[in-house]
């Protein structure tokens, strides 16, 4: 089981995070780090402080699951996998090399402790779905997070998993949308704009919260809070900064699919002390 | 042969799931408001608290399913084929193939046989589209009785599975003393001159083309390939050192189909002389089953003439 760490402990937490974001990247030559830098303090978050879970003991029936539903954020899912201790972060540097587990997209049959293979956007909010229905069936107590994207919200099954979600009452079930305000082409807000954000999931009934991604206090306080929610599923619309962490990587969306080069990785880890 | 007329498969198929329910404590069924139809509101009705109806949001369905599947569950999902195989394929494709997930996928409605619809509502790709996935295992069960031991059997298959029923009632091929297991073939007719390799509703045209021919001099196996993936290779291959002549009949598009699948096989190990009844790469209309079967080529005649074209009785056209 994890120890808990403090508010303080998870700040300096995302810097080695971070760190193995850009360093797995650059190693890979490809991989997407904007969008894995922006939810760092989420993830964070949830493996060292909110979900319960037990690394050494990956198939445990009560864990909470996180779904990383926004697949290609896998450089940021492996850091807090190895560094919570499912796998050596000796590992990290395979990633997207040949028949390593550590997949260009996470697996969840090659790398034990994923919960759902991801990578076709918009698919983990049904999934999500499909595990708080079974904890219902089971009477369990678990917890299912589900981890977006703001791109994933043009996708239609999104909002059917919205729909469906909150007519069969599903509490237990928390998603979590990284609101980077970026997408591959564009910013969201030129590519397909989907405000209102906050009003479209209260439509849809939902609980709504709206954070500072960033700030680890209400990070935690939110993901806390939701796990309160009874009766309707939750959502943390946690506004973030793509590239987050590295000066030259913040608000430019060219590194939304773009490793770093050798140069530019020597100057984001001294960055990241 | 008496056409002797039972239950449609997907009738069977609402009847297995109740019996299903009654000794598999894990399994839920799902469909996508089409209940009524695909008779999963067979299940419905026995075990409310099992079933979930998610609304028309096949995509949904296919993803609610393999979070269920990843929690220890065995969900059946029904809609009409040809939604569920084209809304939901991208879910197939990474949450349950490539997830390997015991999803069981049961699309209703199957082919043109679905009659007055029309277009629309006719899957006649599902067969293509499903076979495509690596790790699925796919079906097209021929009448009550083989539909009934098949879902049962698909249940305990750790695997995705899909399975196509039908609209009308099937005519009776079986009794419920014969025994099936997935990926093995029923050869109902021993023959010498060609195999007439069918699945589904074209078991029993197989099975009347058959006897035509016996009247011509032409004696013809008849192989009721109710599991398309996987083939039943031992059986094809003894089939094509006898006869070494195919006709292979599906309620499917040609393109993708078993034809396909057959013919793949086949010119690898053992190339054989081929014909195939099927839809030929065109989408159907409204009108009876009966009425359709015969002009897409699919009742017994289609057949009879296909096997006469193989044998070189009458010349290809």
């Amino acid at each position: 089981m994890i120890a808990p760490l403090s508010i303080d402990e998870l700040k300096v937490k995302t810097k080695l995070i971070r760190r193995d974001i850009v360093a797995m990247t650059n190693a890979a030559a490809s991989g997407h780090p904007g969008g894995s830098l922006s939810a760092t303090e989420l993830l964070t978050a949830l493996y060292f402080k909110v979900m319960n879970h037990k690394p050494e003991q990956p198939k445990w029936p009560d864990r909470d699951r996180l779904i990383l539903s926004k697949g290609h954020a896998s450089p940021l899912l492996y850091s807090v996998m190895a560094r919570s201790g499912y796998f050596d972060p000796g590992l990290l540097p395979t990633f997207r090399v040949l028949e390593s587990p550590l997949q260009g997209h996470p697996d969840m049959r090659r790398l034990p402790g994923v919960e759902a293979s991801t990578g076709s956007l918009g698919q983990g909010l049904s999934i999500g779905a499909g595990h708080a229905l079974a904890r219902r069936l089971d009477g369990k107590n678990y917890y299912t997070y589900v981890v977006m994207s703001d791109g994933e919200m043009n996708e239609g099954q999104t909002w059917e998993a919205a729909a469906m979600a909150a007519h069969h009452k599903l509490d237990h079930l928390v998603a979590v949308l990284d609101y980077n305000k970026f997408q591959l082409d564009d910013s969201t807000a030129n590519i397909c704009n989907m405000e209102p954000m906050t009003d479209k999931w209260k439509a849809f009934g939902w609980d709504v919260q709206e954070i500072d991604g960033h700030d680890m206090a209400q990070v935690v306080a939110a993901l806390e809070k939701a796990r309160n929610v009874k009766g309707k599923p939750a959502i943390v619309i946690a506004h973030t900064v793509k590239g987050k962490g590295v000066s030259f990587m913040e608000h430019n969306n060219n590194f939304h699919g773009v490793a770093p080069t050798k140069d530019e990785l020597e100057r984001a880890l001294k960055e990241l002390v | 042969m008496e056409k002797k007329l039972g239950m449609a498969t997907r009738d069977a198929y609402g009847k297995a799931l109740v019996e299903l329910g009654k000794t598999h404590p894990q399994l839920v069924v799902l469909d996508a408001d089409l209940s009524k139809s695909t008779k999963s509101a067979e299940f419905a009705k026995v075990f409310p608290d099992r079933f979930i109806n998610v609304g028309i949001q096949e995509a949904n369905l296919a993803g609610v399913a393999s979070g269920l599947a990843a929690c220890g569950k065995i969900p059946f999902i029904s809609s009409f084929a040809s939604f569920l195989t084209s809304k939901g394929f991208d879910q197939f494709r990474m949450a349950v193939a490539y997830s390997q997930l015991p999803v069981k996928v049961v699309g209703s409605h199957g082919g043109i046989s679905v009659g007055e619809d029309g277009a629309s509502q006719m899957a006649i790709e599902d067969i293509a589209l499903m076979t495509s996935l690596p790790n699925f295992t796919v079906m097209v069960p021929s009448d009550e009785f083989s539909t009934r031991a098949l879902v049962k059997q698909a249940a305990d298959l750790p695997k995705p599975v899909y399975i196509r029923t039908s609209r009308p009632k099937a005519p009776v091929l079986y009794t419920a003393e014969n025994r099936f297991e997935i990926g093995k073939g029923v050869r109902l007719r021993e023959g010498s001159d060609v195999t007439l390799a069918a699945n589904g509703l074209l078991v029993f045209e197989a099975l009347q083309a058959a006897e035509t021919l016996a009247a011509e001099g032409i004696s013809a196996s008849v192989i009721d390939m109710h599991t398309i993936k996987p083939l039943d290779e031992a059986l094809l291959l003894e089939e094509a050192s006898k006869t070494g002549h195919f006709v292979v009949c599906e309620e499917h598009q040609i393109w993708g189909g078993m034809g396909s699948a057959i013919s793949t096989f086949l010119g690898r190990k053992h190339p054989s002389r081929m014909e195939f009844v099927a839809i030929q790469d065109t989408f159907a209309e409204s009108g009876t089953a009966e009425a359709l079967f015969e002009k897409y080529g699919l009742t017994s005649p289609h057949i009879v003439r296909a096997a006469q074209r193989v044998l070189d009785k009458i010349k290809s056209c």
